[in-house]
């Protein structure tokens, strides 16, 4: 990719980040509010587990490739 | 886009599957507001027309690896794939392994090195520098008209399921998405598509990866989901490759292992994966040869993969599914959910708020991947192929720029105008996966001839693409006209569609070989000097072995070959 331009993995990041931290939010209002309908497996939390697992690849991916790092 | 997409015509039974909350309505929001800000964002380093068609050639491999599977990872295929594993079961990773992957490693190994080297900007390109203006108009014609028809087809049928899982209105969905597409790679050219694939690869990992998860947590495993099928199906075999290929009539697709083998495997495959400018433009785009060898393996690797979120949903919806799905004749029927349905129901089992707005995201992302590939592949053999040779051959690199950037929105109109032609016309979608058959098998065949033998003339390249053209389209009508034929064209009455596409695509490429071969000895070749860099034996292919092994692109493709064949024994 261009050398100046900011790396694709980057992107990738904050929107790892961003989905992250919006999915995980859900998942933590369900435990207090659960989800109305018939979604399966709904005492494992799915949502809350994968919001958190985004968020902590979101952010290593934030943090390794962020733009002023490699200027 | 798939070369052989089993979603077929698009009949759902029950309308609004899921229903979307805030959560994930904001999650589709700001996709869409993330693609266009990376289009608009690249914009600036698209400022000539290496820049805009080949992304300046500075890809790194897995940035190049992981455009060129996305480019071919469309929702419609994840969606039609799963379904037919309902039906068919296991049987259909074919499409993903001896369907695919032998293939790809035979363009990274073998062919990369000559596109690469003789500089072509596309496939048609080659042809023209290999053979003559004749054979690249005639392929890049076929290519452009495929396009835009293919991209029409998936982006109506993308709207009609966005319209039954969600209720979206038709229009809505085909002018939001597509003109997203539009604005973005019209910006930031094949650099702009290239990152939004990378991007909307992960998305559809991350989006579909949960179903499987979840499901086998639900089953209690592989086994237990063994357990589960043989429980709710008793006596049906879902989960062998081959051991159900000895005949016709012995599984549920109506394919024979030779069909496999020679059609898909050998035909198809590799018409489709080395010679479909669509996917090997990604890897064109590379920033040396190594790395367009090694991406491309990578992709290997990675559509390798891909049956975990495609093939084991299927398998999961025939283990958990309380009710049996039901054939698309069936759709409409009260209660009756279909094969089509099998992934979004699977989406709807186990995903609640947030993550239901993830998953209809990465079904988002998997069109416009594919609808991107689409338009940037047009873009560039429109102005390549078409424009500059027939047009205005003098066009300056300035007029270029400008005509990719304008045709970007234009193949993106006419593919509007596809989708509602098809909309009105859906038996379209039958015809024109044949149609795609037509076309890329025999370029194969001439391009590897080509490649291989510098005695292979110039109108022989033309006549044996002509014939193979003609070959395959003529069988497909003779079966049409009349069905009996269909025991001539593909060796038994019990073979179905699929298998009649896969041996009409041997014979195809038989025809192709043949009149290539013939006419080459009866008409004079080009001489040496000009098929320097094109033909083997006369192009310096930079050696690999100054590099350490595990360096090396022969390894790494050993290696997923070894995978291949694991896989292959396993589920025997």
């Amino acid at each position: 990719m261009p050398g100046h331009a900011i790396p694709v993995w980057f992107f990738i990041g904050a929107l790892f980040l961003v989905y992250g931290v919006l999915i995980f939010g859900v998942g933590i209002y369900q435990i207090f509010v659960p989800p109305v309908g018939t979604v399966v497996l709904a005492n494992l939390h799915l949502t809350l587990w994968w919001g958190l697992a985004m968020t902590a690849i979101g952010l290593i991916y934030v943090i390794r490739f962020w733009p002023s790092r490699r200027r | 886009m798939s070369h052989l997409q089993p979603l077929g015509l698009l009949v759902f039974a029950n309308p609004h599957l899921m229903s979307l909350g805030i959560p994930d309505l904001a999650i589709i929001a700001i996709y869409f507001v993330l693609v266009l800000g990376l289009g608009l964002y690249l914009r600036r380093f698209a400022g000539t027309s290496e820049d805009f068609f080949m992304a300046g050639r500075q890809m790194t491999a897995w940035v190049a690896g992981l455009s060129f599977i996305s480019a071919n990872l469309g929702s419609l295929e994840m969606m039609g794939y799963a379904a037919a594993t309902y039906q068919y079961g296991v049987l259909v990773a074919h499409a993903y392994w001896i369907g695919a992957i032998p293939a790809i490693l035979f363009l990274a190994l073998v062919m990369l090195p000559f596109y690469y080297i003789c500089k072509t900007h596309s496939v048609p390109g080659y042809l023209r520098l290999r053979y003559n203006e004749s054979s690249r108009l005639l392929s890049a014609m076929s290519f452009v008209v495929m396009t835009v028809l293919m991209s029409g087809i998936n982006m109506y049928s993308m709207a009609v399921v966005m319209k039954v899982i969600l209720g979206w209105n038709i229009n809505f969905s085909i002018w939001v998405s597509s003109l997203t597409v539009g604005l973005y790679v019209m910006a930031g050219g094949l650099l702009s598509a290239i990152f939004n694939e990378v991007l909307q690869f992960f998305l559809i990992w991350l989006g579909c990866l949960i179903i499987p998860v979840a499901g086998l947590i639900e089953t209690g495993g592989w086994s237990g989901m063994l357990r589960r099928i043989q429980s709710n199906f008793p006596g049906q075999d879902f989960t062998h490759l081959w051991s159900v290929t000895g005949s016709f009539s012995s599984n549920a697709m109506g394919v024979h292992w030779t069909g496999i083998v020679f059609g898909w495997g050998l035909a198809i495959a590799f018409g489709y994966w080395t010679t479909d400018f669509l996917v090997v433009q990604r890897v064109l785009a590379a920033k040396d040869l190594r790395s367009a060898q090694m991406g491309t393996i990578i992709g290997a690797f990675l559509k390798m993969l891909v049956p975990a979120i495609v093939i084991l949903p299927g398998l999961l919806a025939l283990a958990v599914l309380p009710y049996h799905l039901q054939p698309e004749s069936q759709a409409g029927l009260p209660g009756v959910h279909t094969y089509n349905e099998a992934l979004p129901l699977m989406l709807a089992r186990y995903c609640g708020p947030g993550l239901l707005g993830l998953g209809v995201t990465a079904l988002v992302a998997g069109f416009m991947s594919g609808m991107a590939g689409n338009v940037s592949a047009f873009a560039t053999v429109w102005t390549y192929d078409v424009y500059k040779p027939l047009i205005r051959k003098r066009a300056t690199d300035k007029e270029c720029l400008a005509m990719g950037r304008w045709c970007s929105l234009l193949g993106i109109f006419i593919s509007i105008g596809t989708a509602y032609l098809v909309m009105n016309f859906s038996s379209i979608i039958i015809y024109a996966q044949a149609v795609f058959v037509f076309f890329i098998v025999p370029m194969f065949g001439t391009v590897i001839l080509g490649m291989m033998w510098k005695r292979i003339t110039p109108a022989a390249g033309f006549w044996g693409l002509l014939a193979g053209i003609l070959t395959s389209f003529l069988l497909w009508l003779w079966v049409k006209l009349d069905p009996s034929a269909l025991h001539l064209v593909a060796f038994s009455g019990d073979a179905k569609d699929m298998a009649e596409n896969l041996y009409r695509a041997v014979w195809s490429l038989l025809a192709n070989v043949v009149v290539t071969l013939v006419v080459s000895f009866f008409t004079k070749p080009k001489p040496d000097h000009e098929l320097e860099g094109l033909v083997y034996g006369l192009t310096k292919v930079p050696s690999a072995s100054g590099y350490p092994f595990f360096q090396r692109p022969v390894t790494w493709a050993a290696a997923v070959l070894g995978v291949l064949i694991l896989l292959n024994v396993f589920f025997w």
